[in-house]
Parts: structure tokens; sequence; C-alpha cells
């Protein structure tokens, strides 16, 4: 991955000052402006940035897929040696899928429905090349083989929907490499899968690199997955590469102040908020028509602007041979002074160890969801009833004014354990006490007291906020219904919350449609700040926001957490982001907690092994940083019928190595809980020795 | 706007908040940009200036017309169209014109309860309303609950939407008896099921949003989720199905008067001035029977290019 770029290997594209725009009804509008790179044999050049930087637009406009009113107005892009632009749409045609290919993000949509996968990935051969179908069909099962998919001959007869998210993207990736292209596109491929499948997938990518020789280009806002796989990287921000070199030395000295506000503002692994910060780069970036021609793109949101800034728009500064940054203070970024006062850093905080009050207690909590039988009896409620155990006997506590972060993959009953908690769905079996009150029974039979001390905070902020109302209604509705405030005070209450989410009081009459994603989700924690509830429970709240704004919010709700006092369940599949948000951690399997415990503790050894695996999976915007490489096998077993004994035999990569007879114990015995220091506690039958010998999932090498 | 994310100094924020003043919209803009949808799409501009024209001829018929429509020239019946009768007369000699804008009157502008009470608001448009609102509210019932309230309701109106739409009119204003209150009720019972449906489509599909959950969260009354956090983001496609509804309950009207179901005689319906003028056709005066059948006709037309027009620059809005 380290490997310096020589320049023997040759080069397969080369873009050339490319600007790209898209005629709209208000006139042409720049998507693309000024974007060079190279891309060499066996190489992968990373594209960075922001939703709406054009990293989407740089890869169609490669194979002209640009739409009917997309067009490339200058520059060059050539392949091989031969000019792309200005090619007829027949001898694309032939370029792509042969010597051109594409990955997509979403592989449920990259692939056909109701073609079998193997007649689709066979199709790839005999369409390009003068082949029999038999032929095609074996190359494409050697070729499934390569992709390390399980059980070939049986998946080349199957639908797409019958495999997994995983193997439907082995599959895309298969049918990319099938005819052995020198270019390979992949636009955020794994952005659309958990996080120990990604990370089984980027290795894949990585193998089939040095295999196959190919040149490739990937696509990603997620700075952690490209400094895994990348060894060139070209920073994207408003249509303009404003930062490219070769990975290791911009993750290590980047230079222009948007990339520098990019790494800063995602925690690391490892990261608390005790003693670290996120700096999140202020405004967001802007819509293509309000870009301006003259002046630096970046210089409204950047730290370092100056009247200088503000003359033209910047060129290119060589730094070293390969690294160039579109700034005029390049080469001394490090040294300059912020222009823009920066946020202050809060003032030390004071960790009370001392253990406190429990807000909520959850025991053997059970969420069961019935499942439909399709056979004659059930119709007449005689069959045996089957049952989805989304949450099952769980158990775990959350302290007044501390913050427990809920981890695991997708379907593995943290959505149901909060919805179980706030009544929306009903409670099976267990208790829960919160303030000491029982509060199993679904919320239309809850006391409006209690309803008012649990509020939740939504993931997707397009959908948080009611389309039909003005801001300032939403967040008004809990004050009048909760009666936070006297009926002459609410608008009075609104303008405060509103300032409490840092937002100016304009927005009382605004819709939700007149603002950005980051902004919604401001307005959505108004909302259920507004009952001044004890405890707040975020369901993904930053995860469908871009970086710099995840930042934001981030600080935020820490803000609030400090001046509100409020508990939080904070649930999120970002490892990195959980770690640095939350003082204790549970992390589920298959509606199970297996590791409960302080943050940094789950973070150190021992681990569970699941955990253990999902840590090593997890990509670290780093390339210093060495990190273990455990791989999951298979797939989350059904929640209908969970595996006996331990719900992780099936998967777990120590029970095997750590435990006498290949650890026959874990298929039989459900596992015991075991104590190790300040309340962590594991749910393994590997004993806490054993685990605790196990070396730490990253390692920071020296530098 | 885009500094607001992390405005941190006063200036800075007020900047900000300057600019959203000034980007504000005022009730006048929020008009226009609903008018500017229509007037985007000739077709639906096409719709409106027919439907236009109908609605105002028939609010200011006395000023439209020097005839009543209930005035009778004998010594002129039948008659084309000429100066003084310019649509032609009908077999009692009464001016075709006049009846005809005063029957728009009670379709599109006032409707009568008794002869000598009339509330404003033609038939069909009440009509509409009265099915909007029980068809929306158990849509949204059955939508929201789901189960087997769901099944219930959405099987009753199964039941009924199986049944011809002629023949349950029939049924109807057979066992009601003529009267306009009477064809409000029969378009209510007819429109129900297809609104319903519409609504716990609509429903089923907004119920999932995050909001909902929220007002979940809040433990909201039902009542208040479903007419409050709902029914108003379902308003766009329940608006343009209305318009087409109103064109249908419109033909329902003709087709009532002209089978004699309809608002009773002497009073001007288009319907059974049809039924009462086809007689004349073969006696060389189509007149009587041709102006209402167009009216008719144009008016749903209107209707229904007005909607598909909406329907289709909403969609591309959106």
């Amino acid at each position: 991955m380290q490997e310096t770029r020589t320049a023997t290997n040759n080069v397969v594209l080369d873009v050339d000052n490319v600007q790209i725009n898209y005629e709209t009804r208000k006139g042409d509008v720049e998507a693309i402006q000024g974007v060079s790179f190279k891309v060499r044999e066996g190489e992968t050049v990373g594209l960075v940035g922001e939703s709406g930087c054009g990293k989407s637009t740089i890869a169609f406009g490669i194979v002209n897929f640009l739409g009917p009113n997309g067009k490339i107005m200058e520059g060059s892009i050539r392949f091989q040696g031969d000019e792309l632009v200005g090619r007829s749409e027949e001898e694309l045609k032939k370029l792509r899928g042969d010597r051109i290919s594409m990955v997509f993000q979403d592989p449920m949509q990259a692939l056909n429905p109701s073609v079998r996968l193997g007649e689709q990935l066979a199709e790839v051969l005999t369409c390009h090349k003068d082949i029999s179908h038999e032929e095609a069909w074996q190359k494409s099962i050697d070729m499934l083989k390569r992709v390390n998919m399980p059980d070939v001959e049986n998946v080349m007869t199957r639908y797409s929907h019958q495999i997994s998210g995983g193997q439907q993207q082995r599959v895309v990736i298969a049918m990319a490499m099938l005819n052995n292209p020198a270019l390979i596109i992949m636009d955020e491929p794994t952005t659309a899968l958990d996080v120990t499948v990604e990370a089984a997938v980027l290795d894949l990518l990585e193998e089939l690199k040095n295999d196959f020789n190919a040149a490739n280009i990937f696509i990603t806002h997620n700075l952690g997955v490209v400094a895994r796989v990348s060894d060139y990287l070209c920073v994207m921000y408003a249509g303009q590469m404003v930062e490219s070199g070769p990975l290791v030395e911009i993750f290590r000295d980047p230079r222009h102040p948007y990339t520098m506000g990019l790494l800063a503002c995602v925690p690391r692994l490892g990261d608390s908020k005790l003693e670290s910060l996120l700096h999140p780069i202020r405004g967001r970036v802007p819509p293509p028509a309000e870009r301006s021609k003259t002046e630096c793109i970046f210089a409204p949101r950047c730290e370092y602007v100056t009247e200088d800034c503000r003359k033209a728009r910047p060129g290119f500064e060589q730094i070293t041979s390969d690294h160039v940054a579109r700034c005029i203070y390049a080469a001394e970024i490090k040294d300059r002074a912020h222009t823009k006062k920066r946020k202050k850093a809060p003032e030390e905080q004071v960790v009370t160890e001392i253990p406190q009050e429990d807000l909520l207690s959850f025991e053997h909590l059970k969420v069961y969801y019935p499942q439909e039988s399709n056979s004659v009896i059930s119709l007449f409620g005689m069959g045996e009833k089957k049952y989805v155990k989304a949450v099952d006997d769980v158990s775990v506590r959350v302290a007044k004014g501390r913050t427990l972060g809920v981890v695991g993959e997708s379907g593995c009953g943290k959505s149901s354990l909060v919805k179980g908690l706030i009544g929306l769905e009903p409670v099976t079996d267990g208790e829960v006490q919160f303030m000491g009150i029982d509060t199993t029974k679904p919320v239309t039979e809850r006391d409006t007291k209690l309803i008012k001390e649990m509020q939740m905070v939504f993931q997707n902020p397009d959908s948080t906020l009611n389309p039909s109302f003005t801001v300032g209604s939403q967040i008004a509705r809990p004050i009048r219904r909760f009666k936070t405030a006297p009926r002459n005070q609410v608008k009075e209450e609104v303008v405060k919350l509103l300032k409490a989410v840092r937002l100016p009081p304009t927005f009382y009459d605004r819709l939700p449609r007149q603002l950005s994603g980051g902004e919604k989700q401001r307005v959505g924690i108004a909302r259920a700040l507004a009952s001044r509830p004890d405890l707040i429970i975020c369901d993904e709240p930053v995860s469908a926001l871009d970086v710099s704004v995840q930042a934001a919010v981030i600080n935020l709700l820490l803000e609030i957490q400090q001046v509100f006092g409020s508990s939080m369940i904070f649930i999120a599949h970002d490892l990195s982001v959980v770690r640095f948000f939350s003082d204790d951690i549970a992390v589920m399997y298959l509606g199970q907690i297996v590791e409960v415990g302080p943050a940094d503790a789950i973070y150190e050894p021992p681990y569970h092994p699941y955990t253990e695996a999902l840590l090593s999976a997890v990509p670290i915007p780093d390339p210093d940083v060495e990190q273990k490489e455990i791989r999951l096998s298979g797939n989350v077993p059904s929640a209908l019928d969970p595996p006996s004994g331990c719900r992780f035999h099936t998967r777990c990569p120590r029970r095997h190595e750590l435990l006498p007879d290949e650890g026959k114990i874990c298929e039989k015995e459900p596992p015991p809980w075991q104590d190790s220091q300040r309340g962590h506690r594991i749910l393994c039958h590997i004993p806490i020795e054993e685990l605790a010998k196990i070396d730490p999932v990253v390692h920071k090498a020296d530098p | 706007m885009a500094t607001l994310e992390q405005a941190t100094t006063p200036d800075e924020m007020e900047e900000a908040t300057q600019r959203i003043e000034e980007a504000k919209p005022g009730i006048l803009r929020r008009l226009w940009g609903g008018l500017s949808i229509v007037f985007a799409s000739k077709i639906a501009v096409v719709g409106l200036a027919i439907v236009l024209f109908w609605v105002i001829v028939a609010i200011f018929a006395p000023l439209f017309t020097p005839y009543g429509p209930l005035e009778q020239d004998w010594k002129a019946p039948n008659q084309g169209p000429s100066a003084s009768h310019i649509l032609g007369t009908d077999e009692l000699g009464r001016d075709l014109w006049s009846r005809l804008i005063y029957g728009a009157r009670v379709v599109l502008v006032l409707m009568p309860i008794t002869e000598n009470f009339w509330i404003p608001g033609g038939t069909a448009i009440w009509g509409v309303i009265v099915a909007l609102i029980v068809g929306a509210t158990l849509g949204l019932i059955g939508g929201y609950y789901g189960g087997w309230i769901d099944e219930i309701i959405m099987r009753l109106l199964d039941a009924m939407m199986a049944v011809p739409i002629i023949l349950l009119y029939m049924i109807i204003m057979a066992a009601l008896g003529a009267s306009a209150v009477n064809v409000v009720i029969a378009i209510t019972i007819v429109g129900t099921p297809g609104i319903a449906r519409l609504v716990r489509s609509l429903t089923l599909d907004i119920r999932t949003r995050e909001y909902i959950r929220a007002a979940e969260t809040r433990g909201e009354n039902p009542w208040h989720i479903m007419f409050f956090e709902i029914l108003p983001n379902a308003r766009g496609p329940i608006i343009i199905d209305a318009m087409l509804r109103v064109g249908y309950a419109i033909f329902a009207m003709g087709t009532l008067g002209f089978l004699g179901l309809g608002i009773p005689p002497p009073s001007p319906d288009w319907g059974s001035m049809v039924a009462k003028g086809r007689e004349f056709i073969l006696q060389g005066s189509p007149w009587a029977a041709l102006w209402p059948s167009i009216a008719i006709a144009s008016l749903v037309v209107g209707l229904n290019l007005l909607a598909d027009g909406l329907r289709e620059e909403s969609m591309r809005y959106q």
C-alpha cells in the first residue's frame, strides 16, 4: 500500500483539466472544473469529498454517462493513450463493461432482480467477446470463486434477492472483473454495507488489485475507507480538485485547509470526548449555482482566509513532485495563524468516578415480534407461533448524566431495544425501571409526566421534521403539550431552544425544506429538548450527515448534555463516533448484549470476540495505524431461529483456538457473564484471563 | 445561509439572520408560487381557463343574460341561435343561454337545500367535499391503525366498489328521492371508496416517517397524528384527485338529471335539459340538447386538463 509511485507503471487514464457543465433552466452550471489526475496500472486513486462535490460526476464523465444535459466543456480524458472526449456513443459502448467497468453503491440496484446471477455474469462475457455460453459460464464460476464467494455453483442459479448484501456486492465486483478491464471505477462500493462486511470487501479489492494489475478509481466520502485502499488521493471540493498527492503524504502532511478540516472533524478510533474535540468545518458545500468564479472556492469556509484569497481562483501549488494543493498558502499553511476564530476548547472536565444513581435500568428485557405463519392452520390461530427475537434477555443500566452507546451491526436489535424502551413496541417480558417507575407499558398508556422525560432524536434529517409545518410550530408543539412553559411564553421558549441549538430566531417561520441537513437535525434536537427530558435517545443522529456537519452536531449534543444534564442513549454503527461520544458502551449481537462497560474498557482487551472483530473492521483514517485483520465469516443468523448456546458461535473466530475441544461448549450452553474491572462485563465461555491476553486491535506505528 | 452552521461571532449570526429575513417568503409570494405551477403547464392553463369561464358566468349569471331561466316565451319555442336568444330557445320558449348558466350555478356555485334556501358551493362541489371528509377519515383510520380495523373498512369499501356506479346512483336516488341534498349524498357514497383507498395508501407511506414516530414518542392522540401530522402531507395528491372527482360528480349529476333522478324540474339542470331536448333533435331543433351536452363535456374536460397539468408539474417540481 505504501510503495512509492513509480513512473515505470503505465498510465491507464489521464484526466487533464476537465470541466463538466450541466445545462439547467437557469443556464449552464459548472459541476466540475480544473480536475486533473492520472491513474496507473495496479494503482488505486481515491476521490474523496463531501456530497455535492462532484466525485460521481467525474466518474460518469469518464465513460460519458452524463445524461442529456451534461457535457464536457474542456480538457481531455485519455484512456490508454486514446482520447475519450468526443468519441461516439457506439465506440464508448464497446469500452464500457469491457475495458472500463464500474461498481456502484447499491448492489441491489446494479443487479437485475429477474435474471439469474449466472446469466447476468455470463452475459458480460458473451456480449463483448466471441465465446460460447458454456465457456462464459465456466469463467463466471471461476471469477466468483476468485472473489471468495461460498457455494459458487449454487449462487450462479440464484436471483439477487436470495443472497446477502455483501455477497451481492461480490457478484457486482466479479462482474466488473470478468473481462479483465484496464480501468475499474468504483463509486462508494461499500457505503451500503455493514462495517464487518465492508472490511471483507475492501480486503478483496486490495487483493484483486494486486492480482489483476488494473487501474482503480475509488470514490468515497469516508476517509477511513480511502486510507485503507488507496495509493494516491484526490480531494474534491465543490467541483474542484483542491489537493492531490500520495495517500500517506496527504494524511501526514495535508496542505489545503479543506483537507486539514476533513481530517480534523472525524474522531479517530479511540478518541474520547474527555481528551479531544472535533473541529467542524463551518458552513456547507455551496450548490453549483452559488459558487464564485472570481475567488477561492473554499474562501467562505476557510479558517485561514485573507483578502488575497478573494482576488482570484488559486492555481495548484507544487509541494513535492507528486503533491499539489490549490491554495496560495499551501507551502506555509501549517505556520499561518487562523484568521477566523475557532471555537475554544471546553474547560477541563472533571471526571467523576463516584458511582451515580441509576436513571434507567433494564432487567431481562425481551421484545419479540410474532411472525405470521403461512400455513392454513395458523389462519385459525392454532399453528405454532414463531417469534422474531429482536431483543432477547437484555439487562443494562444508564446512570444519571451519562451516555450509553449501543453498537452492533444492522439487524442486531438496537432499534427494537429503543422502541421497547420508549413504548412504540410492546415489551414481551422483563422489567424496565425509569426513575424508579415501571415503564413496560406502551406509550399510549403512559403518564404524560413520564413521556415528557424521554425524548428521541432521529436518524434521517429529511424525514425527522413534518414538511407541512414551520420550524417554530414544530418545536412549540411539545412545549404546549407538556406545558413546560406558560401559554403566553411559548414563543420565547422556542427562540431560547433555537439559540441552544445555535440557530438564529428567524428560523421560527421557516419550513423544513428551506433547511440543510445539519440544520434540520438541529431542529430535531431542539424539538427533543423542548420537554426538558431526563433521557434523550439518539438513534444514529449523525450517520446521514456529511462529515464536516457531523462534527458540529456531535459537538452540539455534547454541549447540550453539559448544559441540560440529560442522560443519553446513543445508537450508532460507527464505532469511532460511539467511542468519542459515550461514557459506557453496550455491544449488541443478535438481540443480546455481549459486552458492556466503560467506553475505554471496551476498546481495550479483554474483548468479546465479536467486539474484537468489529474493532478490527473499522476503517481508520490514518495510514500509520496498524490494525489486526479479523474477518467474520458468514452473515448474522436469523433472529427467528437464533443459534443454540452462544449466539455468536457460528461466526466466532476465537473459540477454536482458546477453548478446549474446539469450543463444543459454545454450541450447547449459553455463555456466562464474566466480570472484568469497573463494571466491564463480557458474555463469553472463554475465560476472561485468556481474553485479556489478546493484543489490542489498534496499534499505532511509530511514524 | 452557508455561514449558519458555525456562526461563532455575533456579527456573523446577524449577517446570516438578515439574509434569511430577505429570503422569507410572504403570503403573496407563496400564493404566486402555487399559481406558477399552474402556469408552467400549458395543459393546466387551458383547463383553468375553461373552468374559470364557467365559474364566472355562473357567479354573475344575472349580469350575462336579460332573461330568467324560467321565463317562457311561448311565441318562440324551439328556435335556433339568433340576436335576441344567442343560443336559441327550448320547447317552452325559455332562453337556452340563460338556462345553461343558471344550470352551471347549481353545479358550481349555489346549492338548493329547499326551494327558497340556497347555500354557497355548488352541488357537485359539496358532493366531493363531503366524500373527501368521509373518505379521508376512513382512509386515515385504516392506514394508520392497520390490522383488523383496516381489513373491515377496506373490505366494506371494496364491496361498494363492486357495484356498478350507475346502478349505485340509481338505487340511492330511487331510495332517497330526487333533490339536491340527495344528489350530494349519492355522490358521497359513490366517491368515498376511491378517496379512502387513495388516502390509505398515502397514509401507509407517511406513517413510517420519523416525524410520525416523534409524535408518537410525545404520546400524541391518534386523531392529532392522523389529521395534523399525516393529512397535511398527503394534500397534494388529494387536491388533484378532488379536481378529477368534481368532474365525475358533474358527469354523475348530468346522468341523474337525464334519467329524471336529479334536481327536480323546473330548476335548470343540464341533465334534464338534454333529456327534454333530445325529443326535438330529429324535428330539426337540436339546440336544446346540444348546448348542455357541450357544457358538461367542456367543464369535465377542463377539470381533467387542470388536474393532469398540475399532477405533471408537481411531479416535475419534486
